[in-house]
């Protein structure tokens, strides 16, 4: 696949190009003083130098809430199939592998078709990070950069853009790009030095232990005082859950429409924190203790979802639930590190 | 099915089946026997689940009651939410959403040749019916069967004239208890784990099938250690939040364990580890 230059204001006529496509475009745009991926109508507003989203991309795999099936109240029920196309520009790489991570949990055993077709209908760029983020540690969890899952990967070299394109759907997007010319080798290697670069300072946080350690320090640590510690202070408001970009925890609830013949059963996200999460009916709640709720996070992040992706940590280092913690607990790195002082 | 899933299933999707039996089992407990529409093979073990639905409404599992020998299939549904009030006023004719069968089973394989003994505390006997009705209809593959069923009160007893059945049978050996006493009951008074002693000298033998309420297993399982019954011969029933049954939605998880895949049933030795099991 074909790794070429463009100028800013070449990619910024490229972006002009597709939003007045029929292709819908999302990308990232300020948002008061923050950023977030939203539906693209203008090419100025979209920011490539962005630092963080407030939600992860992974609305668009999968959204806050999605209608499953379309039924008749009590009888049969059709499968609604979602099959709009997508361009989703500005995918940072730590975001990148937490879609990854979801792309092989909802396709391992049980296919899901909702998940999977939404992600098949996705064209994704992603774009090398310019601005750390307050509580990014990505370099911790060596997820700085990706080399997976992008149909196009962006760099900024600060006068052009470094474009390469890594299946056929980029390279077909890549060809409509005026201007365009072969990178030099003295592009790649400015490339190389952004990324090396991330590598290194995407740390506001440093982890004391390589991420492949963790589900041995968590094999030891389940009954350690830093869980209550935390826990005294969690709302169990669920922040953590929603920001975070590979919680993929969901519920599913039927909805009624107005002529009470037909409706939806709709999926949305859901969170461990929630202290309802595990209740059944009856209201038995297996889980009701909020030390237990919130240590299952760091499990989840750390060992659980990792035994089933091939030891990948289920955790990507964006800090995203480190800032929308009210309470200031949710600091994974900050955990972990003080699971290892008394391992 | 469609073009754009790629010939793939959707998994979330229910089939309807037709209520042909309803009976009240007790104030409480509602008897389906349901066949698929259209026919069709649907092929499970005792010890599976299903998710129940009425469009509309909502789904939860429900456990199989009945055993595969038999035609259609059974369920035992309490009124205790939204869904199941709606099935409980349901009749004869009327369509559940099934999907499924998901979990694991009993051991109706390794446990051949082998002593059975089914400690049941009040609809626990519901799934752990599925097992015993298929180990009679295979008698021969197993040795003695031992039933101990333990009620809250002499109403809510379940199965009343399958249980008379049970009892006539020379095969196999079913001891009853209530926790509160009652006019018309001369059975034994007390939790079902005052039955393990009448049975002990069985059990160290026997595979050991637990299915009951929440508190009831550290109690059962304290009595079979005690019992000298090795862990690997005691296998658990647990229920859990099982939402999407297929090992996505995350509210069934025992730690890393999914009960709606890993479990319902599992071998008590593989929980070990598993602290947030019992």
């Amino acid at each position: 696949m074909s790794v070429s230059t463009v100028t800013k204001e070449q990619f910024k006529s490229f972006v002009a190009a597709l939003v007045n496509s029929d292709q819908k475009v999302v990308g990232v745009q300020a948002k008061d003083d923050k950023f977030a991926f939203g539906e693209l109508t203008d090419a100025d507003a979209l920011r490539l130098d962005y630092d963080v989203t407030i939600l992860p991309p992974k609305k668009y795999v999968l959204p806050q809430k999605e209608t499953l099936m379309n039924f008749e109240v009590a009888g049969a029920a059709k499968t609604v199939c979602p099959d709009e196309k997508m361009v989703l520009l500005g995918v940072h790489p730590y975001d990148m592998v937490a879609i990854n991570q979801m792309d092989e949990l909802f396709s391992q055993g049980e296919y899901d078709t909702h998940y999977m077709n939404r992600r098949d209908n996705i064209t994704i760029i992603v774009c090398d990070v310019v601005t750390p983020s307050e509580n990014v540690f990505a370099s911790s969890m060596n997820t700085a950069t990706c080399d997976s899952g992008y149909d196009i990967l962006l760099t900024d070299i600060g006068d052009r853009f470094v474009v390469e394109a890594a299946t056929e759907k980029g390279e077909a997007l890549v060809k409509t790009i005026n201007g365009a010319k072969e990178a030099a080798a003295a592009d790649t290697d400015k490339r190389k030095a952004v990324q090396e670069k991330n590598i290194a300072s995407l740390n506001k946080h440093t982890l004391e232990c390589k991420p492949s350690d963790l589900p041995d320090l968590l094999e030891k640590a389940y009954d350690h005082p830093v869980w209550e510690e935390k826990a005294k202070l969690c709302y169990s408001c669920g922040s953590c859950n929603q920001v975070c970009p590979t919680c993929y925890c969901f519920d599913v609830q039927d909805e009624v429409n107005w002529d009470l013949k037909t409706g939806s059963r709709c999926r949305s996200w859901d969170g461990c924190l929630l202290s309802n999460f595990a209740t059944v009916a009856g209201n038995h709640n297996f889980r009701e203790n909020r030390a237990d709720r919130f240590r299952h996070r760091l499990y989840r992040k750390g060992k659980y979802v990792p035994g089933k992706i091939d030891g990948q940590i289920a955790c990507v280092g964006c800090g995203r639930c480190i800032s929308a913690c009210t309470s200031k607990i949710a600091n994974p790195v900050e955990i972990y590190n003080t699971l290892m002082e008394k391992a | 099915m469609c073009e754009c899933c790629n010939g793939k299933k959707d998994i979330y999707l229910p089939e309807l089946w037709t209520i042909t039996k309803r009976r009240m089992l007790n104030g409480t407990e509602l008897f389906v026997h349901l066949e698929k529409d259209g026919g069709g093979d649907f092929d499970y073990i005792p010890g599976q689940f299903v998710e129940v639905s009425v469009a509309g409404i909502g789904e939860a599992p429900i456990s199989i009651s009945s055993s595969p020998t038999q035609k259609g299939m059974e369920l035992v549904i309490r009124n205790v939410g939204a869904l199941t009030k709606v099935i409980h006023g349901m009749e004869v004719g009327d369509k559940l959403g099934i999907r499924g069968p998901y979990g694991s089973t009993y051991p109706i394989e390794s446990a051949k040749g082998k002593d059975l003994v089914f400690v049941c505390g009040g609809i626990g006997l519901v799934p752990q019916r599925s097992f015993i009705r298929y180990a009679l209809d295979h008698r021969a593959d197993y040795g003695d069967i031992t039933v101990l069923i333990g009620t809250k009160c002499h109403d809510m007893r379940l199965f009343r004239e399958e249980l008379a059945m049970w009892d006539e049978r020379k095969d196999m050996t079913v001891l009853e208890t209530i926790d509160e006493g009652h006019d018309c009951w001369n059975g034994n008074v007390g939790v079902v784990t005052t039955l393990i002693p009448k049975v002990e000298s069985h059990l160290p033998n026997s595979q050991i099938l637990v299915c009951g309420p929440p508190i009831m297993y550290k109690f059962v399982l304290m009595a079979l250690a005690e019992a000298k019954v090795p862990e690997e011969n005691i296998f658990v029933n647990l229920e859990r939040r099982m939402k999407c049954g297929v090992g996505k939605c995350g509210h069934c998880q025992i730690n890393e364990l999914y009960v709606c895949q890993d479990g319902p049933v599992f071998r008590y030795s593989d929980l070990a580890s598993v602290p947030e099991a019992i």
